[in-house]
């Protein structure tokens, strides 16, 4: 007889909403033909508050399911209910965006749907084949909606791109995976942390953790791995631009938090010099690079990267303190940058057609409230207080700086200097110059208002009250210690 | 004592409340827009003269204190409060407010809404980064504050080149700030570390006493972020071009009260916390302080434009302001702060008269100019007035800041008092001269012919002004009086904490390797205190 483990559903609870409300998006949709947009959102909608409401006991919990392959704990719940945000947000500002360029798919909403479900098992997985699986299943549902614009042959070139350069990194991984079970015997991270532990290390084991850390430096998007982002982003529909840049980024941070804390945290000193240097690349060369961009879309991509590197930073740092900035960063990030998504989606308008900086000209005069929105957006990346982005920054510098790493935080704060520019250089084109032809006016539609107003909301609430987020950043990373 | 302890969070956030009733203020009705910002910035200045009457003059510590906890878990609270040091610069920036506004009255015409609403966030970070005792309340504050005069700057400057003057403010100003956020940290977790009590609180961390080693570095990332924003020769190029492109009342903010805000952060930050390496560093500093003395007053002389002109003579002027403070003496620092407020009153005044002039001619070259006060007489008077008070007239207040400062100064750098005083003389050349060029002679421009002299308005916006140049020239014991206690209390303390330092640093060994390591200076002043 096989023994059959003891399955508990509950902490999984949130995954599953999400998947069923995926299936019934794609069997709904069948028979729905016109009002496919507003059915899927809607169903989406609906999983992701449902999923949110039973993703609260995982807060107190501190167990591992299905046989140790997954964790249902503190970090887990922070994790999931970043994800959930995101694609909450992501649904409210696609549905206008959908119509708009005449896209009358269902099959939107359920990959949206399955790549976030991909995405918390990935955040849950304590095993490393159990987050490849949750890596793929987010991977290909992304691969598929960055080339979901049918006439926009820079959209499936950009598609293909990521596919392609997606599975290389996930090969890389898996092999890195291969190798540690050659030396570990185990792909658990717990059995993989006690052979670190043992102080016998083998070469092959180091080998394949830098593998590892290529596979994970692909999906965040650190230099020199970036090469993908700029096009992928820039070809990808807008808000699932925002999305990639948000929840894969928080997805692929959770995981490489977890499995580098968690088993490797022996062999700390080997991987944080690393990360040392890739941390200071991805800040030098994703602020520059992205000073000398014209278009929005691939300035975001640029300074993405760079956001990485200062995520970067707190995985230096290698303490609680840091990684519990890690996690108040992507919270503070996830709100601004889809924010700025969103604003990025308006403005331009059917087929895509205004992205580049000088179609921000004028917005100051010809819609204030959006441009201030923007404009708010534009001062949490650059890091100016009192918005979220500050607050982020500074919890991880300081927790850099408690760990003595004044050097790369300096590095960290001038090249964040440099990041000023181009994000002012937006609201330079939004207050300061006059469109040459006065556009015709954007319509906000009622989700896009709700989302942009709730994610202004919270990166004003979050910047100026950050206790309780604080706390609870510290909270969901004790796991990890 | 209960009740008026909340003053200084009112006025620090009644223009924040101004600014949002006046978003929901029609953007087409701008009388309404100008008539509720003056009453806020009124309403403002009014409440703070009940913090300048409340406050105790015998008292040296700080007064108005209110602490909220707001980020525990890091130590940070919302503290604020004053003493004899900030008080006058609190109510100088409360004092410019209503000013401000009824001098933009008629210049500024577009987008007034938006202008209001950053005039009064200007407000609120001016007046949050002279009252907050915590350091990262005061950083928050310091870069609010950048916002607005970058808007200023960007959408209401001058066409040609305001979008380039706006970001070099900005990237200048951020990027001596992010330095000092850094040193804010390692100050923070070095304090944390040896106390083990971590904290912002800026009156905690005064009591901490920073080895001499960390000093030199931790002053010297103050000193940038506050040598730029003075500014100090040679961080001083983004100033001209800032104040050429800005608007009038931006120019007239940015020099009473922003470059306030760099003096200011030496006095009560990068001094005291480190005592060791800014004396030790005072020799640099007040070289430093002189070059800008006599350069700005040379290429002020120079200027075709008299608005750069003006912007050059503050380069010059925050020299003295910087040379009396480092002098470390009681008629020094003194000095130093009233020369502060008397640089915002006189240089101020003098970019609103520049400011009424281009209103009528739409120049500010000075070759356009000459014969005005034949038709002009009343603005005539007042442009002189101010010029006078700005090459330090006795009997006006710019007399008495510069005299104090050269009092103070010349025991510690006799040859540099030398030097600053030829600044003096060279103030009275630039401005003199472009006065003469200016209001005198026959009316060679025929341009010039029909000007109209000022209204009520404008007479409104100086007389203010004019009052407190004459108060200050006459008796500036109303205003001594009340800082003394904060002052003497001031140099003491950064002597005693200084002798602390160094006892401490002996006791552990360490001193003599350190000081010989850090500070070739210090023997340099050392031979001289000795002469």
């Amino acid at each position: 007889m096989i023994p059959v483990p003891e399955v508990v559903l509950g902490g999984v609870l949130p995954a599953l909403i999400i998947a069923i409300a995926g299936l019934l998006a794609m069997l709904l949709g069948l028979f729905v033909r016109k009002g496919a947009v507003a059915v899927g959102a809607i169903i989406a909608l609906i999983g992701v508050l449902l999923a949110l409401m039973v993703n609260n006991p995982l807060r107190l919990m501190n167990t591992t399911a299905f046989s140790g392959m997954i964790a249902l704990d503190s970090y887990t719940w922070f994790f999931n209910l970043l994800i959930l945000f995101s694609v909450g947000l992501t649904v409210l500002i696609s549905m206008k965006y959908l119509v708009d360029q005449g896209l009358n798919l269902y099959e939107y909403f359920a990959l949206l749907l399955f790549s976030a479900v991909g995405m918390m098992f990935m955040v849950s997985g304590i095993h490393l084949l159990m987050i490849f699986v949750g890596l793929e299943t987010l991977s290909i549902g992304v691969y598929v909606l960055t080339g979901v614009l049918p006439k926009s042959s820079k959209s499936s070139e950009a598609s293909l791109k990521y596919l392609l350069l997606g599975a290389f990194s996930s090969g890389l991984f898996l092999y890195g995976a291969a190798l540690l079970y050659g030396s570990a015997g185990t792909l658990s991270l717990a059995g993989m942390a006690k052979y670190f532990h043992s102080g016998s290390v083998s070469l092959m084991a180091i080998v394949g953790m830098g593998l590892l850390l290529v596979g994970f430096g692909f999906k965040v998007a650190a230099v020199p791995f970036h090469m993908w982002t700029p096009d992928v982003y820039d070809g990808a529909p807008s808000p699932i631009t925002g999305f990639m840049s948000v929840g894969v980024k928080a997805a692929a941070f959770a995981a490489f938090l977890r499995v580098f804390f968690e088993c490797f945290g022996s062999a700390q000193i080997t991987w944080g010099h690393i990360l040392w240097v890739l941390a200071v690349l991805t800040m030098i060369l994703g602020n520059m690079a992205a000073i000398v961009q014209n278009n929005i879309k691939r300035m975001l991509a640029y300074s993405s990267i760079a956001h990485a590197g200062y995520i970067l930073v707190g995985m230096v740092a290698g303490t609680a303190s840091g990684a519990a900035g890690v996690l108040y960063y992507l919270l503070a990030y996830i709100f601004t940058n889809l924010g700025a998504f969103a604003v990025v989606t308006m403005v331009g308008r059917k087929g895509e057609a205004n992205v580049y900086l000088d179609d921000y000209r004028g917005l100051g005069k010809s819609h204030p409230t959006l441009a201030l929105a923007m404009s708010i957006f534009l001062f949490s990346l650059a890091g100016i207080p009192p918005t979220a982005g500050f607050i982020g920054k500074f919890t991880i510098f300081s927790a850099a700086i408690s760990a003595g790493y004044v050097w790369l935080v300096i590095i960290g704060v001038l090249t964040s200097a440099a990041s000023v520019f181009y994000y002012f250089r937006v609201i330079m084109k939004m207050y300061m110059e006059a469109p040459e032809v006065e556009p015709e006016r954007l319509s906000f539609s009622p989700s896009m208002a709700f989302a942009l107003s709730i994610t202004v909301m919270a990166v004003l609430y979050i910047g100026i009250f950050p206790t309780t987020y604080l706390n609870l950043a510290t909270e969901s990373v004790k796991s990890l210690f | 004592m209960e009740n008026v302890s909340h003053l200084l969070s009112l006025i620090t956030f009644i223009p924040l409340l101004g600014a949002i009733v006046i978003l929901f203020i029609n953007r087409e009705c701008l009388e309404t827009l100008r008539y509720v910002t003056i009453a806020f910035m009124l309403l403002d200045f009014v409440i703070s003269l009940f913090v300048y009457f409340g406050f105790d003059p015998s008292v040296a510590s700080m007064q108005f204190v209110e602490y909220r906890p707001w980020i525990q878990q890091w130590g940070i609270s919302y503290k604020v409060g004053i003493d004899g040091i900030s008080l006058l610069l609190v109510m100088l920036t409360t004092f410019l407010g209503p000013i401000l506004v009824l001098a933009c009255w008629k210049d500024i015409t577009v987008r007034v809404k938006e202008f209001m609403i950053c005039l009064l966030f200007l407000q609120v970070g001016m007046i949050g980064v002279f009252v907050s005792l915590d350091l990262f309340l005061f950083y928050v504050f310091w870069e609010i504050m950048l916002i607005p005069m970058y808007l200023l700057i960007g959408v209401w400057g001058n066409p040609a080149r305001r979008l380039y003057a706006a970001m070099k403010f900005v990237l200048y100003t951020i990027v001596g700030s992010l330095l000092m956020l850094v040193a804010i940290l390692v100050l923070y977790f070095m304090a944390g570390k040896s106390s083990g009590v971590y904290t912002f609180d800026l009156l905690k961390l005064y009591d901490f006493a920073v080895p001499v080693q960390a000093q030199f570095w931790l002053f010297l990332a103050f000193f940038l972020a506050f040598a730029i924003k003075v500014p100090m020769f040679p961080f001083h190029t983004w100033l001209p071009d800032a104040h050429t492109e800005a608007p009038t009342v931006g120019s007239v903010v940015l020099a009473a009260v922003l470059l306030k805000m760099g003096t200011y952060g030496f006095i009560r930050f990068a001094i005291p916390l480190f005592p060791n390496a800014a004396i030790d560093a005072a020799w640099w500093v007040a070289l430093l302080a002189v070059i800008g003395i006599i350069y700005g007053a040379w290429v002020a002389m120079v200027q075709l434009d008299m608005k750069r002109l003006v912007a050059f003579s503050s380069v010059s002027h925050l020299g003295f302001v910087m040379l009396g403070m480092f002098a470390l003496t009681t008629q020094g620092v003194e000095g130093s702060i009233i020369q502060m407020i008397n640089h915002g009153l006189s240089t101020g005044a003098l970019f609103l008269i520049v400011g009424m002039i281009y209103e009528r001619r739409h120049t500010r070259l000075i070759s356009e100019f000459g014969g005005i006060s034949k038709v002009m007489p009343l603005f005539a008077v007042f442009f002189m007035i101010f010029t006078l008070s700005s090459i330090g007239l006795p009997g006006l207040n710019g007399f008495i800041g510069e005299f104090l400062i050269l009092l103070g100064s010349f025991g510690k750098f006799t040859w540099y008092t030398v030097f600053a005083a030829s600044g003096v003389i060279f103030a009275a050349v630039y401005m003199l001269w472009m006065f003469q060029r200016v209001m005198f002679g026959e009316v060679t421009n025929p341009k010039n012919l029909n000007l109209k002299d000022i209204d009520i308005r404008e007479v409104a916006v100086l007389v203010p002004l004019l009052i407190f140049v004459v108060w200050i020239g006459i008796y500036p014991n109303t205003f001594l009086r009340r800082m003394e206690p904060s002052v003497k209390n001031f140099i003491q303390y950064v002597e005693k904490k200084r002798a602390a330092v160094i006892a401490m640093e002996e006791a552990e060994g360490r001193l003599v390797p350190n000081l010989e390591k850090i500070s070739l200076v210090s023997s340099v002043t050392k031979t001289r205190a000795e002469k």
